[in-house]
């Protein structure tokens, strides 16, 4: 990742896919010939993004009061950045101030996400000059029963989206009896509105690594995959080179005298179901990824029909800083149930959007206000969205609730992975809710009925009741529609349509044609 | 890269060692079927159907697991594809910010209408639901290039250039 030039100024700018998608490479190039003909020495280090998106391309220098932002910079911004004495730190409208200063990141909370955007993501060197692999060696003192103990003490929740507890898991993996065991991390992070995953294996591969390295030694898996999205190149390349590195340093593989284990990175093949476990692991298996019955649980039967221990991305890399700091330190942050920090996305028609890491607890509404800026096109906040395609798009006026498991689902709604999208006031949540039916339609795997043809039964009922006809009989087919899809699915794909679907109809019937679904019938006769 | 059937087969043989060399005693090479489809799609922009046969034998698996497997997943195709590819992504975030718009914009104004080949083959527009770029939507892929932001000035900047490639 270093472009050597000398042993000047150390200059950092993002390599992250989102900083990349806004000109990141342009600006780097543009940096390097600036330096090369006014002469001067610079260090290029491509790190991984701050997830700060609205101010990428965010470039920093290294001073001695700390590192300086400028962003967002575009090439013909860099000129004049030179001529302002940038590399000191110098005054320009692009000045952002001392990095960790910015009022937006000085607010989070950063435990998984304290190094991505910081350090070089494929030097194992600085991992480990920021504490990296300080929780793999406890790990390997307190051995795999105490590890165990420390995750369930830590009261970490899996950060895919269904929050079941993690120590849990691992204990039912660790205690199962078979020859091979595996274990599996998922990142085919296909919610809209999330991107944590991706931001931090492209910015902080190595906590993932580490991370799945202790699962490993603590469950007794011998092999290990890491099932990445095929969206998501980038992420792949930075996993792939970071796991070569990992087993040069003997970290994995033969080298490792602790316990065999290796890692591999699988691709996926763009299908949305493959989020979900058991369809992941039969993708993994070389079938179509179709969802399998529970039980038996992947963490009995899973891979191959073994022991299959299977987490998201998050899980693993907050494993690192809680072997390091004890499962207690993790567990005084959060509230009630949800212990510990999440890696919030602000995404969508937001100004201020990015990676927001802070303990459970803080209001919707603060984090999409305060923290978001309000919407991007200046209009007013309609709708927020919360937990991917399959969350509940909530009212402006339900805001105030705390970002916590349970509160979300007291109010019908889930956190999920922690996507949370922001619509203006242009949105139509009729089409909203006709657009979360097609995308059940697109991607379910086939397997259940309700699913496979109950969203497409959805979409052509949305379409009439639009259309105004015979709404009112229409609206009450939708609502029976969501009780069997969500009755009768195995997973969460036909399971939970129903609440971006119902969530829509319920605190927007104006945009259904109706005041209010409940006296709907009482309004037209 | 034309489809050269030598060529797959040799890749088939070293996709398989691969994953069969990871997996050691345990698990089953049938696992090898996915990774051995992206070499194929990777290398020659497509599968040929008639190597369906070759693929099932090595792994030890039906003919009709292999078609089960190329016909489920979005990313294969057993067609020929045009020489450049936008995936544009139409879920939520990106809808915030008016992708629909960009869609709508592509097929009026450039005549690629998304999910069919155009007519000039040297772009097709692929809908694509999430791309992790939600911070800076509307977002999109071309090739392998991601692209944040996207505004109309951004699409025509880029169909110009596809056509310009192609000439």
């Amino acid at each position: 990742m270093m472009n050597e030039t000398g042993s000047g100024v150390r200059i950092f700018v993002s390599q992250d896919s989102s900083a990349l998608s806004v000109g990141a490479d342009e600006v780097a190039d543009a940096i390097h010939r600036q330096a090369q003909q006014r002469q001067i020495n610079i260090t290029l280090i491509r790190n991984g993004s701050r997830g700060l998106f609205w101010l990428e391309p965010l470039i920093e220098i290294e001073t001695q009061k700390g590192r300086i932002a400028y962003g967002p910079v575009s090439v013909k911004d860099v000129a004049s950045l030179f001529d302002a004495g940038f590399l000191q730190g110098g005054a320009h409208p692009l000045h952002l101030g001392v990095t960790e200063e910015i009022p937006w990141l000085k607010r989070q909370q950063r435990l998984t996400f304290a190094r991505t955007g910081v350090i070089d993501p494929l030097s194992l060197e600085d991992y480990c000059a920021h504490q990296g692999l300080k929780g793999l060696e406890r790990a390997y003192q307190l051995g795999p029963k105490a590890i165990v103990d420390s995750i369930l003490d830590s009261g970490l929740r899996g950060r895919g989206g269904a929050g079941f507890p993690a120590g849990l898991k691992w204990r039912t993996v660790q205690e199962a009896q078979a020859d091979h065991k595996y274990i599996v991390c998922n990142a085919d992070e296909g919610d809209s509105g999330t991107f944590a995953d991706r931001l931090l294996m492209e910015g902080d591969p190595f906590v993932l690594i580490e991370g799945m390295i202790i699962a490993a030694y603590a469950v007794g898996a011998s092999r290990g995959f890491i099932y990445i999205r095929s969206e998501y190149p980038q992420a792949i390349e930075v996993m792939r080179k970071a796991i070569e590195i990992a087993r040069a340093n003997n970290l994995l593989g033969s080298g490792n005298r602790h316990f065999d284990f290796d890692l591999e990175i699988r691709v996926g093949a763009g299908a949305y179901i493959c989020g979900e476990e058991t369809a992941l692991l039969e993708s993994l298996e070389g079938r179509r990824g179709q969802v399998r019955a529970k039980p038996p649980l992947p963490a009995l039967k899973g891979l191959f029909g073994q022991p299959t221990l299977v987490n998201n991305v998050l899980t693993f890399a907050a494993v690192p800083w809680i072997l390091a700091h004890g499962g207690k330190a993790y567990a005084d942050y959060g509230m009630g149930k949800s212990r510990g920090t999440m890696p919030f996305q602000l995404a969508g028609n937001l100004r201020c959007t990015g990676l927001f890491e802070t303990a459970f607890g803080m209001s919707l509404r603060e984090i999409v206000i305060d923290v978001g800026g309000g919407t991007a096109s200046g209009r007013a906040v309609r709708a927020v969205q919360v937990g991917g395609p399959l969350g509940a798009y909530l009212p402006e006026t339900m805001l105030d609730v705390p970002l916590d498991y349970e509160a979300m689902l007291a109010i019908k709604a889930m956190l999920g992975h922690g996507g949370i999208v922001v619509f203006d006031d242009t949105v139509d949540l009729a089409q909203q809710a006709r657009f979360a039916f097609e995308f059940c339609t697109l991607e379910s795997c086939g397997k259940c009925t309700p699913c496979r043809i109950g969203s497409r039964r959805g979409v052509e009922t949305i379409d009439k009741i639009v259309k105004d006809i015979d709404r009112v009989a229409n609206i009450e087919l939708i609502t029976d529609l969501c009780t069997t899809m969500t009755d009768g699915s195995l997973c969460a794909l036909g399971g939970l349509t129903h609440l971006p679907v119902m969530s829509a109809l319920t605190h927007f019937p104006q945009d259904f044609g109706i005041a209010n679904p409940s006296h709907s019938r009482d309004q037209e006769h | 890269m034309k489809w050269d059937d030598q060529k797959a087969s040799a890749l088939i043989d070293s996709v398989h060692a691969e994953v069969a060399a990871f997996l050691g005693p345990d698990g089953t090479t049938a696992s090898a079927l996915l990774p051995i489809l992206q070499a194929l799609q990777a290398n020659f922009g497509y599968i040929d159907t008639n190597i369906l046969p070759q693929i099932a034998e090595r792994l030890n698996i039906s003919k009709a697991e292999v078609h089960g497997a190329l016909s489920f997943y979005h990313d294969f195709r057993s067609q020929p594809g045009a020489r450049h590819k936008l995936k544009i992504c139409r879920a939520e975030a990106c809808q915030s910010m008016g992708c629909e718009d960009l869609v709508d914009y592509l097929a009026q104004h450039h005549g690629l209408i998304a999910d069919e080949s155009s007519a000039l083959g040297h772009l097709q527009i692929e809908n694509v639901y999430c791309l992790g770029n939600c911070g800076l939507a509307p977002a999109a892929l071309f090739d392998e290039r991601p692209m944040g932001r996207v505004d109309r000035q951004k699409i025509d900047a880029l169909v110009q250039q596809t056509r310009e490639i192609l000439s």
